[in-house]
This record gives structure tokens, sequence and C-alpha cells, in this order.
């Protein structure tokens, strides 16, 4: 912070949180924090990006990422412009990038984007003049996810003045290879000073993952049943069957879905292990009776729908933050 | 930095904001009356203000998202919480700040009130008054305990947020001083 009370912020772009040092990460949550307010109170709205005008572009289904920067653009008094693949001129054959240089032409101040192909956001940054927010690309990473995970552990753990994660233990378990999640809370998590074990069956579960490079480090193992007496934090992914081929038996990645419950699934009883206050979070959509039990999902560890509300005030954060300091360059 | 006023007078030109509040809410009518300072230090200001008074409705104003002169070179400001935990509808809030200079904090405040509900009436009651000629907007305070008049800046210090108290004569104000 300089001495004017303003944070230099480099960032005109959110692509990944690899691009965002320690404070770049705690700035945006710190400001997270100072729209949370904003959902309580009688008028759900701050003037903050009025006259500026935010594009959802969904190339891949979506129903909370997309609603949820939608909600967050419009509590901060922008406009709105809606986007999905389906049924538009991309299913006629239109780029990515001419799709988004023809809505940029509308007049676009910040572009929301999600896609199936990892690195699309990057591409269209490299393409376009306004700002772009990663909405989730691929496998490779979707980092509003990543700081509203980092949020509710910093919330549910008493860290949220200090936002820092030293001594604390996050295990991330389940479909890692296929999971963009995984790769934001773990890049998110290490950076704040995090523990992180990632849990899930060999197939799912890439040796990459030891050693990410610039010093950051996961323990991996495929025990869940002993991990979990020694976490702060279990945080379920869900298993990705539209990403590994086989239709909706695991193809090539478990023999059975059964099998993978009986191994990888977080039941009530499995819950057990773990330590009493311990937090049980998963991104959506659940898989229910697969990777996590109602009754947890519902239960007191949950922190699964403050997750959701999280979400908002950290998109409204990175909104404020990317078009802000764009304004003065 | 010259000092204007020390710890102690800055303390009797507080108390002087808190007498003239007394002034105008008579001791039975208190819990109609509301203190809302502006983060940061107007925050500091209502609060000793409201432990003097026994108002219980204290409050925190941030106005960041409010402010016409958002975003710059490379920085974004700090957004702060807003604190507010009782209803504004029906009560006599007085608006707390340290430094009355173009109005532009204040014209914020206002709007963030409103969307926080509908007082009774909005008083304005501040530290230091740069006097009218530092106006850009037509605001002026009910109640001002000093007023400082020139072309030099005026900086308020209080803790905790601040190392010291006291009131200082800064530089000429250049473009961009304080709103």
């Amino acid at each position: 912070m300089t001495d004017d009370g303003k944070y230099p912020w480099p960032h005109r772009h959110l692509l990944t949180l690899a691009d965002y040092s320690a404070d770049d990460i705690r700035h945006v949550l710190t400001t997270a924090r100072g729209f949370e307010g904003i959902s309580t109170r009688s008028v759900k709205k701050a003037p903050a990006l009025r006259g500026r005008v935010v594009a959802n572009l969904f190339f891949e289904d979506s129903t909370r990422t997309s609603m949820s920067f939608q909600l967050a653009a419009q509590r901060l008094s922008a406009d709105v412009l809606s986007f999905s693949g389906k049924g538009s001129s991309v299913s006629k054959g239109e780029t990515l990038v001419d799709t988004a240089r023809n809505i940029e032409a509308m007049g676009v101040d910040v572009m929301v984007v999600r896609h199936h192909h990892s690195g699309a956001a990057a591409k269209l940054a490299a393409n376009v003049q306004c700002s772009v927010v990663n909405a989730g690309d691929g496998r490779h990473a979707h980092p509003t996810q990543g700081l509203l995970d980092i949020y509710t552990v910093a919330k549910r753990c008493g860290r949220l003045d200090s936002l820092d994660f030293t001594g604390l233990t996050v295990a991330i378990v389940g479909d890692i290879a296929n999971s963009r999640v995984a790769r934001s809370d773990l890049i998110g998590l290490k950076k704040l000073g995090a523990h992180v074990i990632l849990v899930g069956p060999p197939t799912l579960l890439p040796r990459g993952f030891a050693d990410l490079g610039d010093g950051m480090s996961a323990e991996l193992s495929h025990d869940l049943d002993a991990v979990l007496p020694r976490v702060d934090v279990v945080n379920m992914l869900r298993v990705q069957f539209e990403r590994m081929g086989g239709g909706k038996s695991g193809g090539p990645a478990f023999p059975s879905t059964r099998e993978y419950t009986a191994r990888y699934g977080l039941t009530a009883a499995r819950l057990k292990r773990a330590r009493p206050g311990v937090v049980v979070m998963h991104p959506g959509p659940m898989n229910r009776g697969l990777e996590i039990d109602a009754a947890v999902a519902d239960g007191p560890n949950s922190a699964i729908l403050e997750q959701v509300s999280h979400g908002l005030a950290v998109r409204m954060a990175v909104l404020f933050l990317v078009t802000t300091a764009a304004q003065g360059t | 930095m010259d000092p204007l006023a020390d710890a102690n007078q800055t303390a009797a030109l507080i108390a002087k904001m808190s007498a003239w509040v007394a002034g105008q809410a008579p001791d039975g009518q208190r819990d109609q009356w509301a203190l809302v300072g502006l983060r940061r230090r107007g925050d500091v200001i209502a609060g000793r203000m409201a432990e003097s008074l026994g108002i219980t409705n204290l409050g925190t104003l941030d106005i960041t998202l409010y402010r016409d002169d958002l975003g710059g070179a490379g920085t974004v400001p700090m957004v702060g919480t807003t604190e507010i935990d009782f209803s504004l509808d029906g009560l006599d809030v007085v608006l707390v700040d340290d430094v009355l200079m173009t109005g532009r904090s204040i014209r914020a405040a206002l709007d963030a009130m409103a969307d926080l509900g509908r007082p009774r009436r909005v008083w304005l009651a501040v530290l230091m008054d740069r006097g009218a000629e530092t106006r850009e907007l037509p605001i002026a305070a009910d109640f001002a305990a000093a007023v400082q008049s020139g072309p030099r800046s005026v900086e308020v210090r209080l803790r905790p947020g601040d190392s010291d108290e006291g009131v200082y004569l800064g530089e000429t104000a250049g473009e961009g001083v304080g709103i």
C-alpha cells in the first residue's frame, strides 16, 4: 500500500493465479471483504462500475459461475452482456477471437470468458484491448474459484485478518487430473503458505503435481482415510465424467463409481476420522452419493453454500480491480 | 509539517464536536440519534464522541465505491468495510469526518447512506473545515470544531491508525490532495 491509501495494482487481466503475487491475492480478498456487506443491505448495489460494460462469454456450460459474474457486475452498476456459445454464431463456425473482437467493438470494458480449451482466456487477452477475466479454461485454471475457496478457508479458519495460511493443511480430493479448480486452489493456497495434500486414485493424480516449480510443492496421496485426520480443510472435487471420455462409468480412470466412492467418497462415516471442526468444501455441481454424501454436504462442517456467497463478493472485487486499474492506463 | 494542534488540543476539538451534538440531541432522545464516521479517521472521531455522549448507534462508512475519482495510473483504492449494524431509517444521523475540503467525500457519503436507509435528517460535523473557498460542491458543515483557511493542506492524525495524535499544516495543496 502506498502513502495515499492506494495499492499498486499491476493487473488488467485475471487469467491464472500464477500471475498474481501473494500480496495481489491478499488485496483481492481484502477488497472482497468490503463488498460482502453489499449483499445484505437494502439497496444491493454500489455505483463503482457505473457506465461500464461487462460481457460474459460462456462457450461451455455453467450455471453458478455465469450467474455469479452477472450478479457481481450488476451489483456494481455495470451493464452486462451475456453470451452463451450454444445457439450463437460460434455454431456457424466463427472463431473465438473473431467473436470476441466483434463483441469488443460494441464497447466492452471487461470480458469474462469460459471455454473448454486450456489457454483460451490468455489467447483472448492477447487479441483484445479490454480486460479479460478467466471464468474457467479447460483443465488449466479457474482463478475466481480459487480465490473464493481461499476466502472461504480464511473465513472459516479465522485467518481473514492475517491472510496468512502458515500451519493450515488443506486436502484437495478426487479428480485432480481434470480439475482446473484443483490447479487454481493449489497455486493460491501455496502462495498464502498453506500445506496442500492432493488425494486421488493414481489414474487421476498426475505425479507432476508434486513439484509445480517456483518452489511450490504439494504432497500426493492415494489414501484419503490416512490423510483426513491431519487436515483443517477438505475440498472434494467433482468427478468430471465429461472430460474422461468413458460416459458415466468413469472410463479408464476407475473400475466403477461404487469403487470410487468406497475409497474417495466423503461419507458421514469417513468424516468421523477428521477433526471435529474440519471444513468441508466442494466447488459444485455435486455428484451427491459419489464424491460426497448428502449428509456431509448439508451437514454442519459444510461450507459449500458459503463458497457460493463468497464467490459473488470475490468476483465483484476482481471486476472492480481489473477495470479500475485499466482506467488510468 | 507544522503542528497546529497537539494531542490535548485535538481532544478538546473533539470534545467541542460532542458538546455540539449534545446541544442538538437532548439526553432522553439520544436513541433517536446516530453517529456515522467516514473511514479513515472520521470513524475514530465518531467512536470517541459516541463514548462521551452515550450514543449507541455508531457506524462506519466506507465511501470508496461511491467516489468520483476512482482509478489512476496502476493503482487501485483500498476498499474498506461499511459497518452500520442498525437501521438508519427515521434517525438523526451525524456524519463525522476529520477534514472538510472539496465536499466530494461528503457527496459520496450521502449517496452511500441513501443506499442503506432513509434517515430523518443528516447532519455534518467535522474537526477541521478548510473554508468555503476550497469547496467544489454546495456542501457545508453544520458544525466545525475549527476553521483553517488558506492554501496549506491540513492533516489530522489519530491513533490507532496513525502513530501520533494532532493536527498538522502541510504543504500548499496541489492537485488531488484530499477530498
